[in-house]
Parts: C-alpha cells; sequence; structure tokens
C-alpha cells in the first residue's frame, strides 16, 4: 500500500515538474510550426519542412548560435502545446494580437503581409466588398486573424472555420464556398499553382491593426525575456546583413518585411 | 439480518484496508477536481454566462443532427436486421457487408469521406440534383451518422429478435397468425424490450460522437466549443463544454432508467 501511495504521490509530483524548466538553456532551442501554411511553413511528403518561416528561423538560430529543433504541431493546439513547453518558441506566421499577448509574449515583427478574398475563377463576386459578400459562404482557417477579420468584417456572410488551409481549398474548388479569406501572400502562391488554378485572388483587404496586429512575430512564453531580446537582435542582424533579403527575393518579389 | 449485522462488524473491524485507503484517496481526488470545476464557473460567473449563450445554440444543434439521424437510423435499421436475419443469401450478405463496414471503421473517417470525397465530385450530383445535399456541412453529416448509427441499431435489433425465444413464434402460428403479424405483434414489440438498454448506449455514443461534425464546419456544442477556445484560449471553455455534454447523457440515462421501469413492470415479480 505504501509503494501504490508513494508511487501516485511521486507521479503527481513528476506530472507538474513537466510544465517547469527553462527554455534555451544549453544552446538548443525547440521551435514549434504548423506546416501546413505554404509558402511560409509547409511539411513536405519526405517529412522535411520548408518555407520562408522555417529558413527565416534557421537563419535566426545561426545568427544566435544555437542549435534548433523543429517540431510540428496542428494550429489549433500550438499556443497550448508551447504553454505545456513542447516547444519553446513559435515561428509559424502568427500575427501578433491584444488576444494572443495575453497568453504569450511575441517578438518584433518578422514580416507583415495583408489579408486577401479569392474566389472561383467563374465567379460572380468581383470586389472584396461586404455588399458584394453579403449572403455569400466564407471559408477560413479557424484560431487565426484571418477567420476573425472575416467575422467582424464580413458579418452578413456565412463564416465556416477549417482546422487547415487544406481543407478550405478543396471547398472553394468543389463550390461549397464562395470565397476563402487568408493571406495574400498564400492564396496568390496557391492559384499560381497547379492545385489552384480553379481559383483566383480577387483583391487585398485593408489590414485592420485590431484585428490583424503589428505583423508576425516569434510567440514565446512568458517571462521568457532573454530569448526575446536575443530573437529581437538576431531579427535586425539578418534584416542589416541581408540575409533576410535573400530568403525574401527566394520566395516573393516583393520586401514583405 | 443476523448475516448483514456479521459483516458489517467485519468491515468496522479493518476500517484501514488498503483498498479502502485507495479508495478515500480516489475520492479525494474527484471531490477536488469537481470543486475546482465549481470554483471555476462561479468564480468567473461573467464569462461563462456568455460562452453559455453560444454553447447552449451549439447543444442546440448537437441535439437535432443526433435526433434526426436516430430516427433515419431507427427506420432503416429495420430492413437491415431483418435481412441479416434473412434466409436468403443475397440480402444476409449485403446487410453483413453494410453493417461489417460502418461498424468496423471510425466514425471520423467516413464522415471525411462524405464530406471530402464526395466533395470533388460535384458535376455528377449536380446532375443528379442531389448537390444540395453535398454541398451542406450539416446535412453530409446528417447522412454520415444516420448511416452509421443504422449499422449499430440494426446489429442491437437483429441480436433482440433472435434472442426472443421460438416458443413465442410457434404458439402465432398455432394460433393460425399470419408471419406478418406475429412478427410486429409477437416477436418485434418482445425484441424492442431487450433492445431497449443497448439502444440507450447508442444514443449516448451518438450524443459524444456527434462532436466530429465539428470538423466538417458544422457549429455544434464542439464547434461552438473551438470557436471560443481559440478567440480566448481557455481552457475552462473545454470544461463547460465537457459539463453540458455531460447533462445531456445524464438526462437521457434517467430518462431511460424510467422507460424501462415502465415498459418491464409486467416482467417484475
Amino acid at each position: 500500500m505504501k509503494s501504490t501511495l508513494s508511487k501516485l504521490v511521486t507521479l503527481v509530483a513528476s506530472l507538474s515538474l513537466i510544465t517547469t524548466g527553462s527554455a534555451f538553456a544549453d544552446g538548443h532551442l525547440r521551435i514549434g510550426t504548423e506546416g501546413a501554411y505554404p509558402p511560409f511553413n509547409n511539411l513536405n511528403a519526405d517529412g522535411s519542412l520548408t518555407g520562408f518561416d522555417i529558413e527565416i528561423a534557421q537563419a535566426l538560430c545561426d545568427e544566435m548560435q544555437v542549435e534548433c529543433e523543429f517540431i510540428t504541431q496542428d494550429w489549433d493546439g500550438i499556443i497550448p502545446a508551447l504553454l505545456a513547453n513542447k516547444f519553446d518558441a513559435i515561428i509559424a506566421s502568427m500575427s501578433i494580437t491584444e488576444e494572443r499577448k495575453k497568453k504569450v509574449d511575441f517578438s518584433e515583427k518578422y514580416y507583415n503581409t495583408p489579408p486577401a478574398i479569392a474566389v472561383a475563377k467563374n465567379s460572380s463576386i468581383t470586389s472584396a466588398s461586404v455588399p458584394d459578400l453579403a449572403g455569400k459562404t466564407i471559408g477560413a482557417q479557424g484560431s487565426t486573424t484571418h477567420s476573425n477579420y472575416a467575422e467582424e468584417k464580413f458579418s452578413q456572410s456565412e463564416v465556416r472555420l477549417y482546422p487547415t488551409p487544406d481543407e478550405y481549398k478543396l471547398d472553394l474548388e468543389n463550390g461549397r464556398l464562395d470565397a476563402v479569406i487568408d493571406d495574400v501572400v498564400v492564396l496568390s502562391e496557391w492559384v499560381n499553382s497547379d492545385a489552384g488554378n480553379c481559383c483566383k485572388v480577387v483583391s487585398t483587404l485593408p489590414i485592420d491593426p485590431v484585428i490583424n496586429g503589428e505583423g508576425a512575430g516569434i510567440a514565446l512564453r512568458k517571462g521568457e525575456d532573454e530569448l526575446r531580446e536575443k530573437l529581437n537582435a538576431a531579427i535586425k542582424a539578418i534584416r542589416a546583413n541581408g540575409k533576410y533579403a535573400e530568403i525574401n527575393n527566394k520566395y516573393f518579389d516583393f520586401d514583405v518585411y | 439480518m443476523n448475516h448483514s449485522a456479521h459483516s458489517t462488524y467485519i468491515a468496522r473491524d479493518k476500517i484501514f484496508t488498503a483498498a479502502r485507503l485507495l479508495g478515500v484517496f480516489l475520492l479525494f481526488l474527484w471531490a477536488l477536481l469537481a470543486a475546482s470545476a465549481a470554483y471555476a464557473v462561479v468564480s468567473d460567473y461573467a464569462t461563462y454566462g456568455k460562452y453559455f449563450a453560444t454553447f447552449l445554440r451549439g447543444a442546440g444543434t448537437t441535439l437535432l443532427l443526433v435526433g434526426i439521424s436516430l430516427l433515419i437510423g431507427a427506420v432503416l435499421s429495420l430492413p437491415l436486421a431483418l435481412a441479416r436475419n434473412s434466409n436468403t443469401l443475397l440480402p444476409r450478405f449485403l446487410a453483413y457487408c453494410y453493417v461489417y463496414f460502418f461498424r468496423g471503421t471510425p466514425l471520423i473517417a467516413q464522415t471525411f469521406l462524405v464530406y471530402y470525397g464526395f466533395g470533388g465530385f460535384r458535376e455528377f450530383f449536380s446532375t443528379v440534383h442531389l448537390w444540395w445535399l453535398f454541398r451542406d456541412p450539416f446535412y453530409c453529416a446528417l447522412l454520415v451518422f444516420s448511416l452509421n448509427t443504422a449499422a449499430y441499431q440494426a446489429e442491437i435489433l437483429r441480436g433482440a429478435i433472435a434472442s426472443v425465444p421460438r416458443g413465442q413464434t410457434e404458439a402465432g402460428r398455432a394460433m393460425g397468425l399470419s408471419p406478418l403479424m406475429i412478427f410486429f405483434k409477437i416477436t418485434l414489440p418482445q425484441a424492442l424490450i431487450i433492445a431497449l438498454r443497448p439502444y440507450g448506449n447508442e444514443i449516448i455514443i451518438m450524443i459524444k460522437g456527434s462532436a466530429i461534425a465539428s470538423i466538417i464546419t458544422v457549429f455544434d456544442l464542439m464547434g461552438e466549443t473551438r470557436r471560443t477556445f481559440s478567440r480566448t484560449f481557455d481552457y475552462n471553455t473545454y470544461l463547460l463544454a465537457a459539463l453540458m455534454y455531460l447533462v445531456m447523457v445524464e438526462t437521457l440515462r434517467r430518462v431511460w432508467v424510467k422507460l424501462e421501469q415502465r415498459l418491464t413492470r409486467h416482467l417484475l415479480r
């Protein structure tokens, strides 16, 4: 009996220990990303990660001279996973918003692009205005600034929320959705690829700082000030030494910063 | 009387058994959990009040979805069960395959198959004027859940029909009743009493399983919870949702106990 009880006590104690411990103590940083958001972060068929976020993250790690390990995590659970110490930083095109700041800290932005609306090529929708989309069905990835934007600005439209962009793309293609909302870069990349030749980008939407935040930043657990300062310095450094521009030009024909 | 007094005496004697200590400890953990849940709800009453209204709308969708699919499933399950018990090979085989598929694969896989799989055949469904059905996520969920629960209900019904004693049918035949009358007036009513308990379990499983609809963009209770969580990152949203599912299941369980007592009162001795 004694042993059973003490085992239980040890179990409870060790469970509570899992959530403590400091990030990045031994020159090793675990980075969480989604892997379903091309061209920013994408998990390839062979299990490797590519994309703008990934290359920027790697450049930041090189700049800080730490070894980085990437961990993929579904978008819905990415902040809870950070808080549960599954990784130390989220570099996954996460917009810096007031809602998220209540739970996590952010670095300075590392890019900032506006949202946009995409529709089927033969669609009657000709602009991304509220009356044009009234009564229409708009798809968005759940838990994103874009879904908040759609629910806030297009209140006369029906908004459907999907776990990843792959699913709303399918539903726009097969006609269940009249339009989708996401980052202009993500949608442009998709409609210019073979997979997205069903559809076109109608126009970009004006950035609303309250909803869209100050751009995409690196999310950290609260109190990791040393790590945050280092990341901010590293972002400045790669902006200055041309590394950022080099990666930027690989993916985009304009500066996304 | 004498016997029970004796056993009480023994239990009191060995009051500190390992099992009893463990039991009290676990009970204490449960009480702590319940108390913290209650505290979380009471201490942040305003926030929960706000969640509650949206969640209630979600729960309505859940109940509608489960209610209609259970009814459609019930209608489909009778011919399926009869086919499963049939003496002819073909209907028996087809019904077996149907039940085998729907019981042997996860509900979530079936849901994705219909929603995203069939979604790719828009041209075809438009030609046969069925696109309205496959366009809407709620109808898709309804279709899958109905087909799924039909398979389970058919198995429940088949087992129940088979367990009605042969003598009942034979007695009916001896009285010169037609086979149809024997089935509907003698076999089926007795089978339904046997099936009552497993039916209750099936409804409970459907209520919980219907959370899958949230993944294909239906705003049921789980869908509303996910949406709220994504805006607040507040774990208590899931706690509230769990409590609401619990209330639904517990209400159903109590209704079912009453129903069973009422319907089996002639069997009491």
